[in-house]
């Protein structure tokens, strides 16, 4: 840096006449930023537009794991359509996303107001509430599974010494339980971002409007109705469209806690696609399973992607 | 900060004639703050207590109905010795360090470029570009792992730790790019536009200029990818399958389940320190995470 100010003048007009083709790549706004662009652009076609692709094809044929298969159609997703355990998968799947869903809003804002407020120890509750979103999914969830054991739960241990029941929950072998114990643990991991995601709305709130609020007479629930409310949803709708998208789509805590049992009571599509697609190798129909995904997840990323475009064009 | 403000933000309730709560500020701390909080604690990080009890219990004391399982009597360390000398833990210790170290590597060689260019150049497509990073970001891993898995047969990479480091990045990158792309969105332009005038040419002014700016970007971008990386968990448990080629959560998962039978002390050894480096990163950095957290959500 120190050379190019002391041979400054010079040295730029020497670049002016005889600009090479790497200067000229590397100064053009369009030849670098294509060539900044390309990497990404070559990795995502070859490594995720490519494969999707690949995908529609599998879902088309009979492929299985021993076979390359036939063209057939649409008839992987007509027998999915008649298929028993594909429609209860489907109603697991809504009933899994609604319920985290909704539990992580609800404690998830919750955590956000609370944190809000000041009191002693601030720093380390907030760092200590982070931990089942930063540690690996599958290991918290090894914590959960052990916590629901038939014969050591410690939750049914302590429900039984405090004599709220006499015998303690059968948290996944009951099929009708199942359920709520893995969506449970799903809203468990999620608490933690949205808390963390409305915190930092709560705290870009200026508190001018606030104390603007207060002098006009608005009580408690009318600041946080009219100021706190219409300030966050930005931040708490993105939060909330990741979580849907996230929660949809998973796979770690139902394959580590249950593995879609007991009767398929908690197979959701992602571990019912693994199931049928590479643990029984019938490849196309898992491949149709992990598709029928998409038309979920389309409507969302398009509703954030136009959410987003009229906030930058704003 | 927060203290500072909140005397105001309390003020208001007791100047306003008729708020019943104000007689009694304990309790309602009590009730409204410390109550809830209690709760928090314990549902969200009980389990990491029980985690950690576990592992110490040595099998005796861990199976034995007629001693209270919320404390140790007796720590031992026999889970952890367990998983150092009867199973492979330390090499997939080591696989997903490189893993995960690599990938990141890779997605911020890729990702910080790519996130500066759609931020700060205007080229035809450029938009194009930063739409279909961004629903890539959003597309699930699990729409992809089955045909993944072919893929990397047919170009020899099956049971192959490096197909996770060619894999990761595709997710990694379009979260990196995105990510950037927003935080050079922040930083002003003119110390570039100064030191084009001083002749740096644009990749001088982004290397030289907007790079060291965006340090702390880059730092939180580093830490997610290492973060994902490490967590992953479909594709480590379908692109490879032979124990010495395992990551952590992969490996602590199949080898200390089998069937309908499971190895609890060593298994939450495992869950426990597969857990510590994420954290220590993280501890390290939790303000740095926590705003890149938030950059990235509110840049939506």
């Amino acid at each position: 840096m120190n050379s190019s100010a002391s041979t400054g003048a010079p040295a730029r007009s020497t670049r002016a006449v005889r600009r090479s083709f790497v200067t000229d790549i590397i100064d053009s706004e369009r030849a670098l930023g294509y060539l900044l662009v390309a990497p990404v652009v070559l990795l995502l076609l070859a490594l995720v537009a490519y494969p999707f692709f690949v995908a529609v094809g599998y879902a088309l044929t009979d492929r299985t794991l021993a076979d390359s298969g036939v063209f057939i159609g649409l008839e992987n997703f007509e027998l999915l359509w008649e298929n028993q355990i594909y429609r209860q998968t489907l109603r697991n799947t809504f009933i899994f996303t609604v319920g985290s869903v909704t539990l992580r809003l609800v404690l998830g804002v919750g955590l956000a107001l609370l944190l809000n407020e000041s009191f002693r120890f601030r720093r380390a509750v907030r760092a200590a509430i982070l931990l089942p979103w930063i540690v690996p999914t599958v290991l918290g969830t090894m914590a959960w599974l052990w916590m629901f054991n038939p014969n050591f739960s410690v939750l049914n241990y302590i429900l039984v010494q405090t004599g709220l029941m006499t015998h303690g929950f059968n948290w996944l072998t009951n099929p009708d339980l199942a359920l709520f114990s893995v969506l449970l643990v799903n809203a468990w991991r999620g608490v933690p971002f949205m808390a963390i995601t409305v915190l930092a709305g709560l705290q870009a709130i200026p508190q001018d409007l606030y104390d603007a609020s207060s002098i006009d007479g608005a009580g408690k629930f009318q600041r946080f109705r009219y100021v706190t409310l219409p300030l966050v949803m930005p931040v708490l709708l993105t939060a909330l469209v990741l979580s849907i998208i996230w929660t949809f789509s998973d796979f770690g805590i139902v394959y580590g806690l249950t593995k879609g049992g007991p009767m398929n009571a908690t197979h959701v599509l992602a571990t019912l696609s693994y199931q049928t697609g590479l643990a029984s190798g019938n490849i196309g129909e898992g491949a149709a399973i992990s598709l029928t995904m998409l038309p979920v997840l389309l409507v969302l990323i398009i509703w954030q992607l136009r959410r987003i475009r009229r906030s930058t064009t704003m | 900060m927060s203290a500072a403000l909140a005397p105001s933000r309390r003020a208001p309730p007791r100047l306003a004639p008729g708020a019943i709560r104000s007689h009694h500020p304990r309790m309602e701390r009590a009730l409204f703050i410390w109550a809830p909080l209690t709760f928090f604690m314990v549902f969200l990080v009980g389990p990491f207590y029980w985690m950690l009890i576990t592992a110490l219990k040595p099998d005796s004391e861990l199976y034995d109905g007629s001693k209270s399982p919320l404390y140790v009597a007796t720590p031992s360390l026999d889970h952890f010795l367990y998983l150092f000398q009867k199973t492979d833990f330390v090499t997939w210790v080591g696989n997903t360090m490189l893993v995960a170290t690599l990938s990141t590597a890779i997605a911020l060689i890729m990702g910080v470029p790519a996130g500066y260019a759609l931020a700060r150049l205007r080229f035809r497509g450029s938009e194009l570009v930063g739409t279909a990073i961004f629903v890539t970001y959003l597309v699930p891993t699990t729409l992809l792992f089955i045909p993944m898995v072919e893929v990397m047969a047919t170009i020899g990479m099956d049971d192959n730790i490096w197909a996770l480091v060619i894999v990761y990045p595709t997710f990694l990158v379009p979260f990196v790019t995105w990510l950037m792309s927003g935080y050079f969105r922040t930083i002003p332009t003119e110390l570039e536009e100064c030191a084009r005038i001083d002749g740096l040419t644009r990749l001088g002014a982004m290397w030289r200029i907007a790079l060291p700016l965006a340090r702390p970007g880059i730092l939180s971008a580093g830490i997610f990818s290492f973060t994902l990386s490490w967590n992953e968990f479909i594709y480590a448990l379908t692109l490879v399958t032979a124990s010495s080629e395992r990551t952590i959560p992969v490996g602590v998962l199949v080898q200390l389940t089998r069937a309908d039978f499971y190895f609890w002390g060593p298994l939450m050894a495992g869950a426990l320190l597969g857990s510590v480096p994420v954290a220590l990163v993280y501890s390290f950095f939790v303000d740095q995470y926590a705003s890149g957290l938030t950059a990235g959500a509110v840049k939506g």
